[in-house]
C-alpha cells in the first residue's frame, strides 16, 4: 500500500521532521548491503513514542509498511523498504536520558551512537561491554533490533545480554515497556528476549535500560602472525581449552591483512597467512598471566612471531585495524558481500578450511576474518554484481558455506540477523516448525504485517538441493 | 541529465563504495543536518549513482544534495574501501556544469570569480588595488555607514569586513642565511593580493632558513575554485600556464602557502595524466609541491624555534585546512611549529580537523550551511579561549575572522595565517 497522503504524518511530526523530495527518498533506499535497494514513500523523525504510536495507527488502518532505521549499517537488507512505505528514523531521539549509578543501569533513546554510550560510561568508571565493529556509526536501536555482538562477545556476550527494559509501540499503536532495572524477573513469558533481535518486525524500540559493570581495571592486547590459517584456527581451540576466557581473540586472513594495511599503513607483515588479535582485561596480574600465556600458546602452535602492544594508542590502533578489515576488503573488487557464518569454537579450523575449499571449488575470491574466539566468522566475498555468471558462482559458494557451518553445529548468522537477505536460508537453521512458530508470533503481534514486511520471512526457502546436485 | 553523469561520472569510482557508512562521521553536512542521508558522503554518492542509472531525474532536490556538500574531503581518509570522492564531487560538478544553467546569484559570484578575479593574475591585482583604494579613501566607513553593503547576501557584507587592511610598507626584519636550498613560490592569487604581507614574510622567513626564493614570474590562479565547481577546463587551462612557467630543474622544492591551493597543486598530476604534452610535468610539479609548514620543518625551523622558547603567555591552538589535511595529509608539520613556538602553549581545538564552512566560495553559495558550520566550531573556540586561532589558507582565516566576529570575541582572540604567527612570535624574540 502507498502512502495516500503525507499530510496527517507532517500533522504528527512537524513539517521539518518529514522527507519526501527524490533526493530523500533515494538516500533512504539503501543500507550497507550489496544489492539491494528501493525507495521509500516518506521518511519521518518523530520526536518521541506519542508520535510514533499516532504513526503507527494510521499506518495499520491503512496498511503502510513500516520500517525503523537506525544509520542503516546492517548487512542482511534489513532497512531496505523493499515494499514501499515508511522509514522511520531516530535521529531526533538521540538523548541519553538517564546514568543510575545506583543500579548500574543507562537509559537511552535509540537513536545514540553506540560509542558515545560506551564512551559516556567509561568515563565514569563504568562499562558496556558491546562493541560491533561499527559501533562509530550505528544506532544502539539498531544493536537492540539486531542482536549485535562484538569484539569482545567471547568474555561478555552480545546486546542480549545487557538490555533491562525496553519501551516499545506495539504495530497497533499501543506503548509498552516490558522489563525494568531489576536484575531478576520471571514473571511470564520473556518478551524482552522476544523483542530483542527482532529487526524491526514486531515493535518499534522507543527506549533502552541497558545493564553496564564496572570498567575492569586495566588491560593487555597481543598479537600473533601464523604461516597457515590452520595454526591460527589451532591456536583458538587450545586457548579455549586451557580455560582462558580473553576478552577479545579476533582473526583476520592475509587477504585481510594486507587490505587493512593498504588502509592503515600501521606495519602489519603483509606476508603473514593469517593473524590474530587477542586482549585480555581484568584486574593487572590477571592480565597479564593470561596475555602470557596466550602468547606461548601461540608459539607453540606454530606463530611465526608475536608481540605486545606497547602502549594504548597502539592497541586501539589494532582494534580500530580489525573493524576496518570489512571496508577495507572493498578496496579489492566492485562488490563486496560479506556472511556471518558461526561455528562452534571447537570447529573453527575445520570451518576456515572449509571456506578455503568452497572458495576454490567455485573459483570465487572469499576473504575471512571474524570473531574466532566466540565461532563467528566472516567469510566476504569480492566480485562483481554486473558479472551475472561470476555472481552465480558466489550465490552457490555462500549456499554451500552456510551448510557447512549448520552441518558443523552452527548457524547462518551470529550477529548480523536475518533480514531479507537471509531469510531464505532461515529454515535450513531452525527447521519448518520453526519458522512455523515464529510466523504465528509475527502474526499475532502484527497481524497486519506492517512492520518490517519481508524481513525475516521469506516468501520461499531456498532448496537446499541446488547445490548439493550442482542443479 | 543522465547522459552528462554516464559521461563525466566514473562508474568504477562509483563502485567503490560499498555503503559500509564509516564516512558519516566525518562528514560535517551529514552532522550539521542531523544525520541526513541526503547530505552524507554515502548518499551523494548512491545519488550519483542513481542519476547515472536514471533511478532519480534531476530536480532541485538532488542539485541541493550536491551544492551542499563542501568538498572538505573528510570522507576520504575516513574510508576503508580508499573511495576517491574528492574525483566523483569534481567529476559530478563537471557533468552539472555541462547542462545546467546557473542561478542568477550563483551565476553572478560564479561569473566574477571564475571569469573575472581568478582567471588571471592581472585582473585580480586590479581587483586588490579598488580594494586598497576603497579601504584609503574612507569609503570602506562610508558605505558600511550607509549600508550599501546590504545589497549584498549577509555573507558577503561579513567577509567584506574582515578583509585584510593591505598594507604597501616594505621593511625587512631577519637577515637571510646562506642559501642551501632553492625553493619556488606559487604565490597564489588571493595570497599575492589580500594577504601581501603574508606573503612577503612567507619569503623572509624561508631566507631565514637559508632558501634561495624565486618567484616565476606570470604565475595564475591555481584553478582550484574552477576544479572544485564543475569548471575543470578552466581550471586546467591555468595549471598548463603554471607548469609551463614552473617547469625548470632549478628548484628543489615548489612551496605554497594556502591549503587549499596545494591540494589542487599536488593533483595536478591526476588531472593530466592522458595529456601527452603535459603528463610529464604535472608528474614533476606535483612531487616538487610542498605546503609551507612541511617546508619549515624540512628546514630546520623547529630547532631554531626551541632555541628560543620562552615562557607560554597564552594559548595558541590550530584549524586544520581541510584540504592541506584530508588530500596532501599534512597534519603533524604545523602543529610542531606551534608546540615550538616561543611565547604560546598549543592546546588541540575541538574538531580542529572538520571543516569551518568556508571551503572555497562555499560561504557565499550556501551562506545558511556556512553559519551552521562556523558556529558550531565556534562552540570549541569558545570553551578553549585562545588568543591566536592559527590557520593555512585564506578562506580559513577569513571565516574564522567572521566566526570571531560575529561571537563578538574580537577583543579577546584573532585568526592569522601561520607565517603571519611564526613571523610575529619570532619578531617579539629577536
Ligand atoms: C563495517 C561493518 C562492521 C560491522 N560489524 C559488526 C559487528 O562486529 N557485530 C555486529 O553484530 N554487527 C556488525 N555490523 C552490522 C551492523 O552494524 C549492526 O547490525 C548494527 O547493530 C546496526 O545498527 P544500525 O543503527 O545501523 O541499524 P540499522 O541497520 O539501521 O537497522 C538494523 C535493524 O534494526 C531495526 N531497527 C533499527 N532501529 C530500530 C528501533 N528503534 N526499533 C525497532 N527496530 C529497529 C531495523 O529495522 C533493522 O532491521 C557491521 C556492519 C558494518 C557495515
Ligand atoms: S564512501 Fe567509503 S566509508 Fe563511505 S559508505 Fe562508501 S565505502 Fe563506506
Ligand atoms: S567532501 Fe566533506 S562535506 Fe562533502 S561528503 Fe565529503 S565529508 Fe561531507
Amino acid at each position: 500500500m502507498k502512502v495516500q497522503s503525507r499530510k496527517p504524518f507532517e500533522a504528527i511530526v512537524g513539517t521539518e521532521n518529514i522527507k519526501y523530495s527524490q533526493a530523500q527518498l533515494l538516500a533512504y533506499s539503501y543500507d550497507a548491503t550489496a544489492n539491494f535497494q528501493a525507495k521509500p514513500d516518506l521518511v519521518l523523525s518523530p520526536r518521541n513514542s506519542e508520535e510514533i504510536s499516532e504513526i503507527v495507527k494510521i499506518c495499520a488502518k491503512e496498511q503502510i509498511p513500516l520500517v525503523s532505521r537506525g544509520s542503516g549499517t546492517n548487512l542482511a537488507a534489513g532497512t531496505v523498504p523493499s515494499q514501499g512505505g515508511i522509514i522511520l528514523l531516530f535521529n531526533k531521539m538521540n538523548r541519553i536520558l538517564e546514568l543510575d549509578e545506583n543500579n548500574l543501569t543507562i537509559t537511552v533513546q535509540p537513536g545514540v551512537i553506540t560509542q558515545d554510550i560506551n564512551a559516556y560510561v567509561e568515563q565514569k568508571g563504568l562499562f558496556y561491554p558491546p562493541d560491533p565493529s561499527s559501533m562509530k556509526i550505528s544506532t544502539i536501536g539498531g544493536n537492540v533490533s539486531e542482536n549485535s555482538g562484538g569484539l569482545r562477545g567471547l568474555k561478555y556476550g552480545v546486546t542480549k545480554d545487557y538490555v533491562r527494559a525496553l519501551t516499545f509501540v506495539l504495530p497497533d499503536g499501543e506503548i509498552m515497556k516490558v522489563g525494568g532495572k531489576l536484575a531478576k524477573d520471571v514473571a511470564g513469558y520473556d518478551l524482552l528476549s522476544l523483542l530483542v533481535g527482532s529487526e524491526g518486525t514486531l515493535g518499534i524500540i522507543t527506549e533502552i535500560t541497558l545493564k553496564l559493570i564496572p570498567l575492569p581495571a586495566s588491560k593487555m592486547t597481543g598479537v600473533a602472525y601464523f604461516n597457515s590459517l590452520e595454526d591460527a584456527a589451532k591456536t583458538v581451540s587450545a586457548i579455549i581449552s586451557q580455560k582462558i576466557i580473553p576478552a577479545t581473540l579476533e582473526f583476520m586472513d592475509k587477504g585481510t591483512i594486507n587490505a587493512v594495511e593498504d588502509f592503515m599503513s600501521m606495519g602489519l607483515p603483509r606476508e603473514a597467512e593469517a593473524m590474530l588479535l587477542m586482549e585480555q582485561d581484568g584486574d593487572p596480574e590477571q592480565v597479564e598471566r593470561d596475555i602470557q600465556q596466550m602468547i606461548a600458546i601461540a608459539k607453540m602452535e606454530g606463530a611465526t612471531s608475536t608481540a605486545l602492544a606497547s602502549s594504548i594508542e597502539e592497541a586501539e590502533l589494532l582494534k580500530a585495524g580489525r573493524r576496518a578489515a570489512l571496508s577495507a576488503l572493498a578496496r579489492k573488487r566492485p562488490t563486496t558481500i560479506l556472511e556471518d557464518a558461526t561455528v562452534p569454537r571447537s570447529e573453527i579450523a575445520k570451518m576456515v578450511r572449509a571456506i578455503q575449499e568452497i572458495a576454490e571449488k567455485y573459483k570465487v575470491q572469499i576473504n575471512t576474518f571474524g570473531h574466532a574466539g566466540d565461532g563467528n566468522l566472516h567469510p566476504t566475498c569480492l566480485t562483481d554484481v554486473r558479472d551475472a555468471e561470476e555472481m552465480h558462482r558466489v550465490e552457490q559458494a555462500f549456499e554451500e558455506i552456510f551448510l557447512a557451518a549448520i552441518e558443523l553445529g552452527g548457524t547462518i548468522t551470529g550477529e548480523h540477523g536475518v533480514g531479507e537477505m537471509k531469510a531464505p536460508y532461515l529454515e535450513w537453521k531452525i527447521g519448518k516448525s520453526g519458522i512455523e512458530l515464529m510466523k504465528h508470533i509475527k502474526q499475532s503481534i502484527d497481524p497486519g504485517n506492517i512492520m518490517n514486511p519481508g524481513k525475516v520471512f521469506a516468501k520461499e526457502t531456498k532448496m537446499r538441493l541446488v547445490i548439493r546436485g550442482g542443479h | 541529465m543522465q547522459e552528462s553523469f554516464k559521461e563525466h561520472v566514473s562508474e568504477d569510482h562509483l563502485m567503490d563504495c560499498m555503503k559500509c557508512g564509516f564516512c558519516l562521521p566525518a562528514c560535517p553536512t551529514y552532522l550539521i543536518t542531523d544525520q541526513d542521508e541526503t547530505h552524507s558522503p554515502r548518499g551523494r554518492i548512491a545519488l550519483m549513482k542513481a542519476m547515472r542509472d536514471g533511478d532519480v531525474v534531476w530536480d532541485g532536490s538532488v542539485e541541493d544534495a550536491f551544492d551542499v556538500c563542501l568538498g572538505c574531503r573528510a570522507c576520504e581518509p575516513a574510508c576503508p574501501a580508499g573511495v576517491q570522492y574528492g574525483s566523483l564531487i569534481e567529476e559530478t560538478r563537471v557533468a552539472i556544469q555541462q547542462v545546467k544553467p546557473q542561478h542568477v546569484v550563483a551565476k553572478s559570484v560564479r561569473k566574477a570569480t571564475f571569469d573575472g578575479v581568478f582567471a588571471d593574475q592581472g585582473k585580480m591585482t586590479g581587483t586588490v588595488k579598488l580594494v586598497q583604494l576603497y579601504q584609503k579613501s574612507g569609503l570602506q566607513k562610508a558605505t558600511r555607514k550607509i549600508g550599501f553593503l546590504n545589497l549584498f547576501p549577509p555573507f558577503m557584507q561579513e567577509m567584506e569586513s574582515v578583509l585584510p587592511a593591505i598594507e604597501t610598507k616594505k621593511k625587512r626584519t631577519f637577515s637571510a642565511k646562506p642559501k642551501t636550498t632553492r625553493v619556488a613560490f606559487f604565490t597564489g592569487c588571493l595570497m599575492d593580493t589580500l594577504f601581501q604581507e603574508t606573503n612577503k614574510r612567507t619569503i623572509e622567513l624561508l631566507e631565514w632558513l637559508g632558501a634561495d626564493v624565486q618567484i616565476p614570474a606570470e604565475q595564475q590562479c591555481c584553478g582550484a575554485l574552477h576544479g572544485h565547481s564543475g569548471e575543470l577546463e578552466k581550471g586546467l587551462r591555468n595549471a598548463r600556464k603554471n607548469l609551463d612557467v614552473f617547469d625548470s630543474d632549478d628548484f628543489d622544492y615548489i612551496v605554497n602557502n594556502a591549503g587549499g591551493c596545494g591540494a589542487f597543486l599536488t593533483e595536478y598530476e591526476n588531472h593530466l595524466k592522458e595529456d601527452s604534452q603535459y603528463a610529464e610535468k604535472a608528474a614533476q610539479f606535483s612531487r616538487k609541491m610542498i605546503d609551507i609548514s612541511s617546508l619549515f620543518v624540512k628546514l630546520g625551523m623547529n630547532a631554531r624555534l626551541k632555541e628560543m622558547k620562552s615562557e607560554a603567555h597564552s594559548i595558541v591552538t590550530y584549524q586544520d585546512s581541510c584540504h592541506l589535511r584530508n588530500v596532501n595529509k599534512v597534519i603533524l608539520e604545523p602543529r610542531s611549529l606551534l608546540m615550538d613556538a616561543p611565547g604560546f602553549e598549543y592546546k588541540e581545538l575541538i574538531d580542529a580537523s572538520s571543516c569551518c564552512g568556508s571551503a572555497g566560495i562555499y560561504n557565499l553559495l550556501q551562506p545558511e550551511m556556512a553559519k551552521r558550520i562556523l558556529d558550531l566550531k565556534m562552540k570549541g573556540v569558545k570553551e578553549l579561549q585562545p588568543a591566536k586561532i592559527v590557520t593555512s589558507n585564506p578562506g580559513c582565516l577569513m571565516q574564522m575572522n567572521v566566526g570571531i566576529k560575529r561571537e563578538k570575541l574580537e577583543h579577546e582572540m584573532q585568526a592569522v595565517h601561520i607565517v603571519d604567527f611564526l613571523y610575529e612570535a619570532i619578531q617579539k624574540q629577536s
